[in-house]
Parts: structure tokens; sequence; C-alpha cells
């Protein structure tokens, strides 16, 4: 898929986005939104996967360790084709297939995530376990900036740059927001590539709505040998929706109807 | 009826080894404690599957459930207290949830760890971890039957938490086979049943051994498997026995007393229940003998409680 294209699969995602979280009227639409091209690049160009063989040995693995953000990841994985697209119109419901955070039930899904700070973890095993059986898939994991205020955060950083596990991949997600406000204000992470860098990490800052950038990222990341590599991805939290941006009430709550039709409008109409 | 003392993570250690040579998915991990748990004997074996995350026992969880997703067999090890309490979260939603192939084999539980003291004293592990859906919780009674469970839970998919002590234990003859889910019955007796766990079905047989000589006859049941809680074995029993007393080296909140009681409760049964535990209280330094008696935790206190017991009933 070319650069234009992927532009296009985004946006397409980002309504896919809005209307779940409309009809769901609860859930995290500003990181959903923050993240799309990230993972619209890894689903869509990046990644060796395979919709209609969700375990195959060999794929590819991504995981999401801000759960919250799930609608983006069912969104793209219900493009690709993981299960069926009416399933988004069920998030959240009792008996849904589409929990309020990923589970495993959902085809494409290998690990549950919710409780913070655990995927940087969970990613560290799959690539040890590629190790072990000498498979050369890799493995990225999606974290939110407010998440590395989570201690395990940094105790998977200290090992995966110990067991030099070069396979995986981190994309941080830098849209400077979390539930109570500000990150720079709850808790402050900067200097953040400095620190990275400190625990032994190769460390790509980019702009995160930028796919070109993005896909060169993800290229430097797959040549870098001996280290693991985060990707710090500079991103709008709400992006695209203009009265979403940078809200941090847009966290945590979900559009309500009248706001959909405009974030819909705003999405399609390019503003 | 009992005879040569092991350390039951000296039995782990060397049932991994084994384990290791026949199945090629087991992985092993430790944080900083395989000397202690005795997972060193697969590291030494298998440095390519095993790996040591130093003092970070969240993280050693959730990459276990990483390395379980990609079809491994995973053992992580540490203390009793930090695998349960440090990582709680990771093991239920990174590994319980997902209902990964986990097992987490802990070692230095209860107060036998003697002088370390209250904090690597772990007394709420078989509470925290019985409380999780999908989990299994195996307390084996000895060495042998630590290797028993070892290879039960390598065969069982899904999570799994074996408890094992610090000391020596002294190992249980003839004892029937294992079953997992299924408790073992050691000694017949019509007046109390003694339900016990881990270190304190040795203690039992020795109260129900000193009991026998008064003409007061117990029923000894090794609880080995707290969760799922042998149901049908505690309903035969209770129909047989005037009261029951379950012994274990943990709180007497939240372990195997509660889920004895909870059993009973659900099948209408009102016989008495008295508790042999740690009584909503810390540990502490002291030799181990000395704690089991601070505690209240020997075959004597045992013969007291059912003597107190019978005289109730």
């Amino acid at each position: 898929m070319e650069i234009k294209q992927l532009e296009a699969k985004a946006k397409k995602m980002r309504r896919d986005v809005i209307q779940m979280l409309e009809k769901a009227g609860s859930g995290h639409p500003g990181g959903s939104l923050s993240s799309t091209e990230i993972l619209t690049c890894l689903f869509f160009k990046v990644m060796r996967h395979n919709p209609q063989d969700p375990k195959w040995p060999d794929r590819d693995r991504f995981h999401l360790s801000k759960g919250h953000c799930c609608p983006i990841w069912y969104a793209v994985l219900a493009e690709c084709g993981y299960f069926p697209k009416e399933e988004l119109s069920r998030l959240r419901k009792l008996g849904a297939l589409l929990q309020g955070h990923p589970d495993v039930h959902v085809p494409g899904i290998d690990v549950a995530s919710g409780s913070l700070g655990q995927g940087l973890s969970v990613t560290l095993g799959m690539a040890l376990s590629g190790r072990i059986d000498k498979r050369d898939y890799r493995v990225y994991c999606l974290l939110g900036d407010g998440e590395i205020q989570e201690g395990n955060v940094w105790e998977a950083a200290m090992a995966c740059a110990h067991f030099r596990t070069d396979s995986l991949c981190a994309v941080i997600d830098h849209n400077g927001f979390q539930i109570d406000g500000r990150v720079q204000d709850v808790m402050a992470i900067e200097p953040l590539a400095d620190k990275w860098k400190a625990f032994g990490w190769h460390v790509i800052s980019v702009d995160g709505h930028n796919i070109a950038q993005l896909l060169a990222a993800f290229e430097e990341a797959r040549s870098t040998k001996g280290k693991p590599t985060v990707i710090i991805a500079k991103t709008i939290k709400g992006k695209d929706v203009s009265f979403m941006e940078n809200v941090a009430d847009f966290h945590g709550r979900a559009p309500t109807k009248e706001e959909a039709v405009i974030a819909l409008k705003e999405l399609s109409d390019g503003k | 009826m009992a005879s040569e003392a092991l350390y039951q993570r000296d039995v782990y250690g060397k049932t991994l080894v084994e384990l290791g040579h026949s199945d090629p998915s087991i992985v092993v991990l430790d944080a900083d404690l395989s000397g202690s748990t005795r997972t060193v004997l697969f590291a030494r074996e298998f440095p390519e599957r095993f790996f040591n995350f130093g003092v970070a026992e969240q993280n050693m969880m959730a990459t276990a459930s990483g390395l379980a997703s990609c079809g491994k067999t995973v053992f992580a090890s540490t203390f009793a207290m930090f695998a349960t309490g440090r990582a709680w979260d990771q093991v239920r939603n990174s590994i319980c949830y997902s209902r990964m192939n986990v097992k987490i084999v802990a070692t230095h539980a209860g107060v036998t760890v003697g002088p370390d003291g209250a904090t690597h004293q772990a007394l709420e592990d078989i509470a925290l971890m019985r409380v999780i859906p999908n989990m299994t919780v195996i307390v084996p009674c000895d060495g042998p039957q630590t290797k028993e469970a070892v290879i039960a839970a390598a065969a069982l998919p899904g999570p799994v938490y074996i408890r094992l002590g610090r000391s020596k234990v002294a190992t249980i003859e003839k004892k029937p086979s294992f079953v997992l889910g299924k408790g073992q019955i050691l000694a017949e007796g019509s007046d109390i049943a003694l339900i016990a766990c881990g270190i304190m079905t040795a203690g039992a047989m020795e109260a129900a051994d000193a009991l026998a000589k008064k003409g007061v006859r117990c029923r000894v049941v090794n609880m080995h498997t707290v969760k799922p809680i042998d149901e049908e074995l505690l309903k035969d029993t209770a129909g047989r026995v005037k009261g029951l007393v379950v012994c274990e080296e943990h709180s007497t909140i939240g372990g195997l007393g509660c889920a004895v009681e909870g059993a009973l409760a659900r099948q209408g049964c009102s016989l008495p229940v008295s508790r042999i535990g740690v009584h909503n209280r810390f540990g502490q330094s002291g030799d181990s003998d000395e704690l089991l008696r601070e505690y209240r935790l020997l075959p004597g206190d045992i013969v007291q409680s059912v003597t107190a017991l019978l005289k109730k009933t």
C-alpha cells in the first residue's frame, strides 16, 4: 500500500473509531485517534501477518500495552478481516466479542491488556520465544506516554536491553495527555529519549502522524541489531477531530450523537 | 509413616531438569533467587531456555505470559511473597485472564521461612491465588508429592500455582496415588477429620497417631489441591465424622480453611469446624520450629483443637 492509500485508510479507521465509540456510549477516543497512523502503518504495510491464520507461528506480533485504545486496534483488525465488521457496533456491550479492553477471544489478539505497564514485558516474552525457536518474526508493542509512569515498564525496558532483543520494537504514542491532564503536569516523564537511551535502547523520534516518517522508522528498527528500538512518536491526542484535539476530557469520554456527526463530517471532508 | 526428609525445592529443581529433557517447550524464569528456588539446576542444563529477570517479579510474570502465548510451557519461580504479592496484577491480568500456560512455583511460603521474618513469610499467598479465575492451586505435602504436582501442572493447560516451603519436610509413605483435584485419605477414623495441606499434613498424621492412643479416631485428608477443592471427598468426610479441623501454614483468612468451610456450607453441612493456622497476624523472626510453636501449628496444637472440638459435639 502506498502512502496516499495509507493516509486514506487512516482516515477511514478514525471514522470507524468515532462510530464505534458513539454507539458504545463509553470508551477512549483520544488515544485511539493519536495512534491511528501507527497501527495503520503496522497492519497495512509493515507487519507480516495473515488474518485467515491468526495463530500462524511465524507472524509478526503486535501488542497494545495501552489497552484502553483498543477501538483503533479493533477497527484495524476488522478492516484486515480478522472478524466481521458488524462486531464493531457491539463494542462494550454485554456478551460482545469486543470487550472494553482487549482480550484473547478476539481473533488477532494474543494476550489481554488493560492494566497498564505490562505489555512491554509480554512482548519481551514473545521475542524471547522467537529466539528459542529460531523464528525471524518481529514484535511490536504500543505504549502510551502516561503509561510509562508504571514501574513495570522500566523493569521491562531494562530486561529488553539486557537480553538484546533486536526483534522487538516499542512505539510510544507521545500525545502528552493522560486522564488527569497534561503528562508533564501529572507526572513528568521528560527527557524521554534520554531515558530510553540510558536504558540501552536505540531511539528514533518521529512525527507520529507522518506515514513516511513512521515507515522509515520501522525500517530503521528492523535493521538495528543488538538492541531493541523505541520509536517515540509525537502525536496529537484526539487527532483530526477539532474539538477533541489536545482535550484531556476525551481521553476517556465517548462522543455524543451530535458530536459524532460533527466529527464524522470533519473526517470525511478532510477539514 | 514418615521417613526421609527432603527439601521440596530440591525436588522441584530436579523435576524441572527431567521435564526439560522430555519437553522442549519448557521454559524457566526466575527473579534473582534461582539458587534458593533451585531453578538453577535447570539453568545449568538448559541455559537457552532459562531467563533470570533480576529483582523484577512483575516483569517476570508478564514476560511469562508472552512466552506462553507463543506455545511455551513456562515455569516462573521466586519466593511466595513476591510471586503472589508483588506481581499479583500481572498474574491476574496478563496470565490468568488470558488463561496462559504459566506455572508459578513459589518457594519459602509460611512461617517456616524462619529468621528472615515477616516480610518474607507469605501467609496470604493461597488466598491471593485461589481467588483468581482459571487458577489451579496445589500445596504438596512433601518431596515426592512435589514431583507429582510439578509433572501434573506441566501436563495441565493453563495457569497453576504450586506452593513450596523453605525447610526440609518428612516424606509421608504409602500415600494413595496423586490425582490433581482429589484429596488423599491417609488415615481412617470416624470421630474427627483432619484436613491438611503442605507441611501441616505430616503434623496432622502425627496428631492423629497421638489421638489414636487416647481412643480418638481421625480421618486424615491430605488436601493437596486447594483449588479446585475436592467437594466430593469433603461431602463423604462430613457424613462420617463429628467435626473437622483444618490445618494450614497460612492465614486462617482465605486459605484452605475457607475453601473447606465454603464447600461444606454449599452442601448444607453444619458440622463444627476448627482452624489451625495463623490468625490475622504477621510472621516474625525465629527458627522454624520456634515459629511453629509460637503460631500454634504443632501436632500438639492439633490434638488440643480436636479434644476441644469433641467436647462441643
